[in-house]
């Protein structure tokens, strides 16, 4: 007997302003994933930070993909398959932490992001569901 | 025979490490964190064991990429530190005891657990983040440590029941190892958090608290959250806590709970903290 699914996978995409991480993903961001991974090498992020453009054309990304990491685009990065995780590797390149990189996909600012953490983080209250409004 | 004495959870925030390597430890952001481990960190000194099984997910650091395996193994005799963007944590290397988790790998895919052996590897602050948590700023770990690795960021990750009954079955592979072993399983990650867009930074301390009140003594129900519960409710990182449940169901049936700690926010995150002693 086939197992019942516990809930349909469309449900995956219900969560209001969250892009699950799933293989499709990760399949679309390979070699967005591979570039941030390179960064893991300190000679290699020297090699980023010296030319930029020149660093990226040697990964397989696409235009826009290389054009929100110039732009240090988070959000645009994820919308096209990115996962944070790898994300982050860029953020250090960067020296940033990961609240603020975290914080610059959210909406707010730095500064308003740290205080609500501060104050015991966002509710999950209304952003459960986009179908149920919850 | 080996046997399994003790576990502990706690959350892997990065940013942990990076307070403890920077020496803000009591810095007044970081200290209410901190003080949350001094327990651990005596109680350890009394119940160190021989080998800790220590269970995390990689963050992108040796996975994650090109390979992407639901449930693995650290099979290097040992591990170096990654370096995640800003170079490696500067702490003692992770040594594996082989032998134990050669035995645990034949008993796993008895039991029908086709786990996947690494034999190079980094571990990240998945890894190292609690080791530095328990046994502070030392020279080495004071035990062999065997790298569990568990898929939990790419869809599909595993269900939580699955995850309870790779707990069991490591239960029941340490208890059959011929060598007089004290062996501790670690549960890692969690607990509420996302990391990114609109809902980043979502934190439900009833769900958190709710989950460290059932852990020790009615964890049935646990078992049943669903992955989609997991992210709406606890957010798309708080998926982590699959782990403690790894942790959990590697003590049996019976456990003292010996310390429960929960903070908001290290970073991004709520840490949650629990040691048990095993009593059956």
């Amino acid at each position: 007997m086939p197992r019942t699914r516990l809930y349909p996978l469309a449900d995956l995409e219900d969560i209001p302003g969250t892009k699950v991480f799933t293989a499709l993903r990760s399949r679309e961001a390979y070699y967005l994933h591979k570039f941030c991974m390179s960064l893991m090498k300190a000679e290699n992020r020297e090699e980023f930070k010296a030319d930029e453009p020149a660093y990226l054309d040697k990964f397989k990304m696409t235009a826009e993909q290389k054009q929100a990491v110039l732009d240090r685009d988070l959000t645009k990065l994820i919308e096209l398959g990115g996962n944070m995780y790898f994300l982050v590797k860029l953020a250090s390149t960067d020296g940033l932490s990961a609240l603020k990189a975290v914080s610059t996909t959210s909406g707010m600012g730095v500064e308003e992001y740290t205080q609500m953490m501060l104050e015991g983080g966002r509710s999950p209250e209304g952003i459960r569901s986009i179908r149920d409004k919850n | 025979m080996a046997r399994i004495s003790a576990g502990i959870a706690t959350s892997h925030v990065p940013a942990i490490g990076a307070a403890f390597d920077l020496g803000k430890t009591k810095d007044p952001y970081w200290a209410p964190v901190f003080e949350g481990y001094e327990f651990v960190k005596e109680w350890i000194k009394d119940n160190t064991p021989d080998v800790v099984i220590l269970v995390y997910n990689d963050h992108a650091s040796s996975l994650m990429m090109d390979i992407v395996p639901t449930f693995a193994m650290g099979f290097a005799d040992e591990f170096q530190s990654a370096d995640e963007g800003w170079g490696r944590r500067p702490v003692p290397v992770v040594k594996n005891h082989i032998e134990l988790a050669a035995h645990i790998a034949e008993q796993l895919v008895i039991d029908e657990f086709d786990i996947t052996l690494i034999n190079e590897m980094d571990v990240d602050h998945g890894c190292t983040v609690p080791l530095s948590l328990v046994f502070g700023d030392v020279e080495e770990w004071p035990c062999k440590v065997i790298p569990f690795v568990v898929n939990v960021s790419q869809f599909p990750t595993p269900s939580g029941e699955r995850c309870w009954k790779i707990g069991e079955a490591i239960r029941n592979a340490v208890k059959t190892f011929p060598e007089d072993l004290d062996v501790q399983v670690w549960g890692t990650g969690g607990m509420s958090h996302q990391l990114h867009g609109t809902r980043a930074g979502l934190i439900n301390e009833e769900f958190d608290r709710r989950f460290i009140d059932l852990l020790a003594h009615e964890p049935e129900e646990l078992k049943y959250i669903t992955r989609l519960e997991y992210l709406r409710e606890t957010g798309t990182e708080g998926i982590e806590l699959i782990m403690w449940l790894i942790m959990r169901a590697a003590l049996g049936y019976g456990v003292e709970e010996k310390k429960r700690f929960y903070r908001v926010p290290a970073s991004n995150t709520a840490v949650g903290h629990v040691v048990y002693e095993a009593k059956s």
